[in-house]
């Protein structure tokens, strides 16, 4: 077992609204990634994946707040700390973060080299020009990234090269963790492929010591990580290997995301895409039973009622239903 | 499989909208663009359609030349056989009574200060129900929110910005319940809904053509939903149609660089996704 990059426990955070409501958006998230692991976050819009990736940071400025519980970086904890402090010393260097429209952050005025001064200035400010090129332009040439980039103008690139400028802009320092939230969702297929293979390149020469990747896209994520996690509602519900989450997924709503996959193989126009219909409980006031339990087709009085806990089974697997593994297989298999 | 889903052949039927060497140039001299570049498609009715590419290869510039939101630079779009004429806004109002539209963004889709009910009464109207009464129009509306599973008990009165995505992508269908045009022109549907809403969707527009047996052009990037989705698929590059044929033929047996290229980068489940086919030197990808 590798050692444990990051580590997440228990962490819960809510928005609050100008009408001072609580939007409890991550509620009870603990998570694990060890040394050379990626971690996929999958789920639906509004279930708090990208709130997830944003406390994680442990930078948080209204309207979110932080409530409780730890966030462990390579053994430090972070949580809690002042923003300043955060700013200074954990981003850049510890985590990174890529948010989702990445490639609309370049400032259009500004050569891209000067985004490169920018990072490593805000935590070595005596850094001096020529050293931080000469560090760019290596790291770039060991991306496969053209040195030239550093030199031009945001506007000059096109939408994937920005995205992949962005990435190697944001990871120069070397951070232990990188969160990437949704960095190909706006991307055609063949530069989507090119952003995967150079965050794989990252990976493999330890520029970054581990990776979540958040996407509600579920055949790439399962090209692209060593574990998945479905979230809903706030919550996990389910756990495990990327092989075991799209082949044999358990709880009922990974079951159904899984199965609303389309790709473009023989055999899969035979086969129909699940549908789940409603919509996700209002966080404002999440439900007292199992957050599921409205669009669950196997739900129970007792489901609505009780709410459950994360259940561990299997090789470090876990998922959250009142209902046994067994008696899920069961039912999956009449359909 | 679903029921809802027929495999009949219509690639034989009367033909619906047809196009030859139509094309569209944007701008002059050194900015001269060829959006749309000479294409010829013959669509059938009640065929489901795909036309697939990447962005920037011209498929929205075709997309509203199909509607008549703008005018080709040359060629010319059949309808039913007979060339087009929206030369007069009475004519083009005519013309959309036959072929309507969805569009990808639900949110922008709507006008703000119109509640639901005027949406719906508006295609009641162009239908020429104006003289119905109120009671029937409300039972009209009934059914078309009824058919995509909505509650127009729950909408009536209420503004577009009120309700999810989804529902608001729903509502559209529902718009094409009403007016049931011969061709359906869905430009990118169901990129900004989720998966599991998508299926849903997917679910209406067959039941929307098993009923009215309309005609549905399917515009997308994503090769794995036109695979599911079509009966013919049409590979859009740089302006020009690379390939077309039956979905079978194109998806399992691609036979242009292109079509070949675009399925290989999409991420699969069964296959193994090669990451060595892109090289990522190559500035202008």
């Amino acid at each position: 077992m590798g050692k444990v990059m990051l580590e997440v426990r228990d962490l819960k955070t809510k928005y609050v609204t100008r009408f001072h409501e609580d939007v409890y958006a991550v509620d009870g998230v603990s998570l694990k990634i060890e040394e050379g692991k990626s971690l996929g976050v999958a789920g639906e819009s509004g279930c708090g994946k990208s709130t997830l990736a944003l406390s994680l940071m442990g930078y948080y400025f209204p309207p979110l707040h932080y409530i409780s519980g730890d966030i462990l970086i390579d053994g430090k904890n972070i949580s809690g700390l002042d923003p300043d402090v955060v700013r200074k010393t954990i981003l850049g260097t510890e985590i990174a973060y890529i948010p989702q429209a990445a490639m609309n952050a370049l400032n259009p005025t500004q050569k891209i080299i000067r985004f490169v001064e920018d990072v490593v200035r805000a935590h070595d400010p005596k850094a001096r020009k020529k050293e931080i090129r000469e560090r760019a332009e290596a790291r770039f040439a060991e991306l496969g990234l053209p040195r030239t980039v550093l030199d031009k103008h945001a506007v000059e690139l096109s939408g994937g090269m920005k995205q992949r400028t962005v990435i190697a802009v944001s990871t120069i320092l070397s951070p232990k963790v990188l969160i990437a939230d949704e960095p190909s969702s706006a991307l055609d297929v063949t530069s989507q492929k090119m952003v995967i293979k150079m965050m794989r390149e990252l990976m493999d020469k330890g520029y970054i010591k581990s990776m979540l990747f958040i996407t509600h896209e579920l055949p790439l994520l399962y090209n692209v990580t060593d574990d998945i996690m479905v979230m809903y509602a706030g919550q996990i519900v389910e756990k495990g290997t990327a092989r075991e989450m799209v082949f044999d997924p358990i709880q009922p709503y990974s079951h159904g995301l899984m199965g609303a996959n389309l790709v473009p193989e023989d055999g899969m126009r035979d086969t129909k895409p699940t549908a789940i219909p409603g919509t996700p409980p209002n966080l404002k006031r999440p439900p007292k039973g199992c957050r599921f339990a409205e669009r669950c087709r196997y739900a129970t009085e007792e489901c609505r009622t009780h709410s459950v806990a994360e259940r561990p089974f299997g090789e470090g697997r876990m998922y959250r239903c009142r209902m046994s593994v067994e008696e899920l297989r069961e039912v999956y298999k009449d359909e | 499989m679903s029921e809802i889903r027929e495999r009949k052949d219509y690639s034989n039927g009367p033909l619906c909208l047809s196009g030859r060497g139509v094309t569209k140039v944007f701008g002059l001299g050194d900015n001269r663009t060829v959006a749309v570049d000479h294409v010829d498609f013959d669509f059938h009715e009640g065929e489901f359609v795909s036309i697939v590419g990447e962005s920037g290869s011209g498929k929205t510039t075709l997309s509203k030349m199909l509607l008549g939101l703008m005018t080709p630079t040359e060629g010319e779009i059949l309808f039913e056989g007979k060339p087009r004429d929206i030369s007069t806004g009475k004519k083009r109002k005519e013309y959309w009574k036959g072929i309507q539209a969805i569009f990808q963004d639900p949110f922008a889709s709507y006008n703000v200060f119109h509640k639901i009910d005027s949406v719906l009464l508006d295609c009641i109207h162009l239908r020429g129900g104006k003289n119905l009464s109120k009671k029937q129009k409300v039972e009209m509306m009934t059914e078309a929110c009824s058919f995509v599973n909505l509650k127009f008990s729950e909408l009536t009165n209420k503004y577009p910005f009120e309700l999810s995505g989804g529902q608001m992508q729903r509502l559209m269908i529902a718009r094409i319940f009403l007016l049931k045009p011969r061709i359906l022109l869905a430009d990118e549907p169901t990129s900004m809904v989720d998966a599991c809403s998508r299926a849903t969707i997917l679910d209406m527009l067959f039941e929307l053509r098993r009923e009215t047996g309309m005609t549905i052009i399917f515009i997308t990037h994503d090769i794995g939903l036109a695979y599911y989705v079509s009966d013919t698929v049409y590979i859009m590059e740089h302006g020009r149609f690379v390939e077309s044929g039956k979905a079978d033929d194109v998806i399992l047996t691609p036979q242009a660089p292109y079509t070949k290229r675009l399925i290989s980068d999409v991420p699969k489940i069964h296959e193994v996704w090669d990451l060595s086919t892109v090289d990522l030197l190559k500035e202008d990808a």
